[in-house]
């Protein structure tokens, strides 16, 4: 039995991990933003656990970085010691509205990247010493190469894989697993006015199991679904002077 | 405009000017702006337009799909309206516990297996899905929630159970289950060469088994098909294995795969298809979802979709109204690939408009080939309606004003408890006055 704490819990991708989990018989700490939707989770969940276990949860805004060393010692309190964290909070900038405003820009980027560097920070120095844990970081696609429709969710998505890059090779000697997963078009209220759905798009269900079996086989970076690594392979080779002129 | 909401026979095909998501069940209901209408929409697994709200605002519910409370003693459950069935199968049979009615395919939510008042195989036995539910919630657009059950808002109850989701938005719903022992099922085949050997055969099966179903032949006028009859098996001292396969239609196809040759094939093979000797033990998934193991299976109708087309006659004229019918469709030479006949038992269904009654239903779908379909249909219409019975509104895409009036009496009744906000497609045209 593992006690795993999920930031972003109420997103569709991490609700998707949380049903799994509760199945498997872990114990979970839910954060995030919305009150009454952790409550309704909570109460999903519970009501789905067959083995007593224990599902808290926490309200807290993670762009206040103040609030995330309490979190940890809270869920410290109410699970008793973490063994896996799953950052999967994010938001999906309006592209058009950052290229207008500096402040917009650097909230997101606050968002997407920053916050997810000091709960992974807290994170590592909390399982280092331990030498056991998972931390496992929801990144995207859009982080492997600069595109004109996305770059600032792009850029931040980037920060994030590199960081976990180097967290990664930090840990390793402390046999702890970073896991950097990268979905790539998922359905999920994020992009529901986006409405034509083709078929590279996956469910959250799909990634939900994808992250799953990453978490549970000490993977290091994952594409779902799986072709986004050849897509994004493909992507990441051409040339700069080409793909300037793309409208990707 | 948005045209990607279709319902599962992607007929009709229409436009949403509005597609809102209901986001938590305790959220004021979104509503389009002015006095545009809504109509809930939840997995589009319905034939028809039941689902679809033309030019206005369609409400999708998937996001309301948290268990609420499962008693494992008991076998309650109240859950989100969103919810599908499937992840309730995944839920609770493992715990001993099955819905005590369930319809063709497991990828329906429970708000529209309320909404549509869905039957199964075991309507003789155990009756509709609306004589389990015990209670739900209703969300009004004026913001109002009603808790409905045969106790409190009784007339709410009746009226929204098969209400067709015309009478506010279902929250959340608390039914009842029924105790099984394992994910299996006891079955059994019964080959008959003609409807009148059914008829024989479905008696005695219904005396005996609590889950019958026929599968007709509808390219011959004799009638020939197989009876599939099970029940729940009890506990087995040892469990065979089973693995959930799934095959998909990737891709749309331009034109449709059902022709008189192809049917013709189908239905000799099938006709034909080894039965196992007695009883024997089958999962629940391939027993009661055999479609839903071919994803997206309603693309072999190709891009023009298809008319499902489910009626109910009465049982004094069943026998001679399903032969009728039979050698109209044999003799039209547009069979139906399943043609699928069960008799309803009769236990009254809780909705005012609800489909089930005493009686035979037959179950058919036909390849949209525009006029000629259309006229077929019509030309079953009349026999339905000399009969006595009533077309099903899940399954509909085509019937008209006279023929919703006719097999559902207490539609006037049901004016009163028709949400101002909410309208449908179905609903505008079964009650636009006769041209």
């Amino acid at each position: 039995m593992s006690n795993i704490i999920i930031f972003g819990a109420t997103s569709a991708i991490a609700r998707a991990c949380t049903r799994d989990w509760i199945a498997a018989g872990h114990n979970l700490f839910l954060v995030g933003r919305n009150a009454d939707k952790l409550e309704i989770m909570r109460t999903d969940l519970l009501a789905r656990s067959t083995q007593g276990q224990v599902v808290e949860i926490a309200t807290a805004d993670l762009n206040d970085f103040s609030t995330h060393e309490p979190l940890y010692a809270k869920a410290a309190e109410v699970l008793g010691m973490p063994d896996t964290v799953l950052v999967a909070h994010g938001s999906l900038p309006d592209q058009k509205a950052c290229e207008a405003s500096v402040d917009l820009t650097m909230c997101e980027i606050r968002t997407n990247a920053l916050s997810v560097i000091s709960l992974a920070t807290l994170a590592a120095n909390l399982f280092e010493p331990r030498r056991e844990g998972t931390i496992a970081v929801i990144g995207s696609v859009a982080g492997d190469r600069g595109r004109q429709s996305n770059y600032v969710y792009g850029a931040a998505k980037g920060m994030v894989d590199i960081f976990l890059q180097g967290l990664r090779n930090r840990l390793a000697k402390a046999s702890i697993t970073v896991l950097t997963i990268k979905p790539g078009f998922v359905d999920t209220p994020m992009t529901a006015h986006i409405p034509t759905k083709g078929a590279l798009w996956a469910t959250p269900n799909d990634i939900g199991q994808g992250i799953i079996h990453a978490v549970n086989h000490k993977r290091d970076v994952v594409y779902l679904p799986w072709f986004w690594r050849i897509i994004m392979l493909i992507i990441r080779f051409i040339p700069e002077a080409i793909f300037k002129r793309l409208s990707l | 405009m948005r045209d990607d909401i279709r319902s599962w026979n992607r007929l009709p095909t229409v436009g949403h000017r509005h597609v809102l998501e209901v986001r938590t069940r305790n959220d004021r209901l979104p509503l389009p702006p002015g006095d545009e209408t809504c109509i809930p929409f939840g997995n589009g697994r319905s034939y028809g337009d039941v689902c679809l709200n033309p030019g206005a605002t369609v409400l999708r519910t998937r996001a309301l799909d948290h268990l609420i409370a499962f008693d494992r003693a008991c076998g309650r459950v109240t859950c989100e309206s969103g919810m599908l069935l499937a992840d309730l199968l995944e839920l609770v049979v493992p715990q001993g516990w099955f819905p005590a009615a369930t319809p063709g395919t497991r990828f329906v939510t429970l708000g529209g297996c309320v909404a549509n008042d869905v039957h199964g195989k075991n309507h003789h036995d155990t009756g509709s899905f609306g004589n389990h539910v015990r209670s739900f919630e209703l969300l009004r657009s004026d913001g109002q929630r009603l808790t409905c059950s045969a106790e409190h808002n009784a007339d709410w109850f009746a009226a929204t159970i098969g209400g067709l989701g015309l009478t506010g938005l279902i929250t959340q719903v608390t039914f009842d289950l029924l105790p099984v022992s394992n994910p299996f099922m006891i079955t059994q085949g019964y080959r008959f060469a003609t409807l009148d050997e059914f008829w024989r055969l479905n008696a005695c099966a219904e005396r005996e088994w609590p889950y019958t179903v026929a599968w007709i032949d509808c390219t011959r006028h004799s009638g020939r098909g197989i009876l599939f009859a099970g029940q729940h098996a009890p506990p087995q001292p040892e469990l065979p294995p089973w693995k959930d396969h799934h095959r998909d239609v990737p891709v749309d196809l331009p034109f449709s795969c059902i022709n008189s040759l192809s049917l013709r094939v189908f239905n000799e093979v099938y006709y034909r298809q080894k039965l196992p000797r007695g009883r024997h033990l089958t999962h629940y998934v391939p027993y009661f979802y055999p479609l839903d193991a071919v994803k997206n299976w309603n693309r072999i109708y190709g891009t023009r979709g298809f008319y499902q087309y489910q009626c109910v006659l009465p049982p004094q004229v069943s026998a001679d109204g399903i032969a009728d019918m039979m050698r109209q469709i044999a003799g039209s030479g547009m069979g139906s690939f399943l043609a699928v006949l069960k008799t309803f038992g009769s236990r009254p269904a809780s909705g005012m408009l609800s489909f089930p009654r005493p009686g035979a239903t037959l179950a058919l779908d036909f390849p949209n080939l525009g006029e000629k379909t259309l006229r077929l249909l019509n030309r079953l219409d009349s026999i339905v309606a000399s009969s006595g019975g009533a077309l099903y509104p899940a399954k509909d895409a085509r019937m008209s004003g006279a023929m919703f009036r006719r097999g559902f009496p207490q539609w006037e009744k049901m004016l009163a408890f028709i949400d101002p906000r909410f309208s449908s497609g179905f609903w505008r045209r079964v009650n636009e006055p006769e041209g």
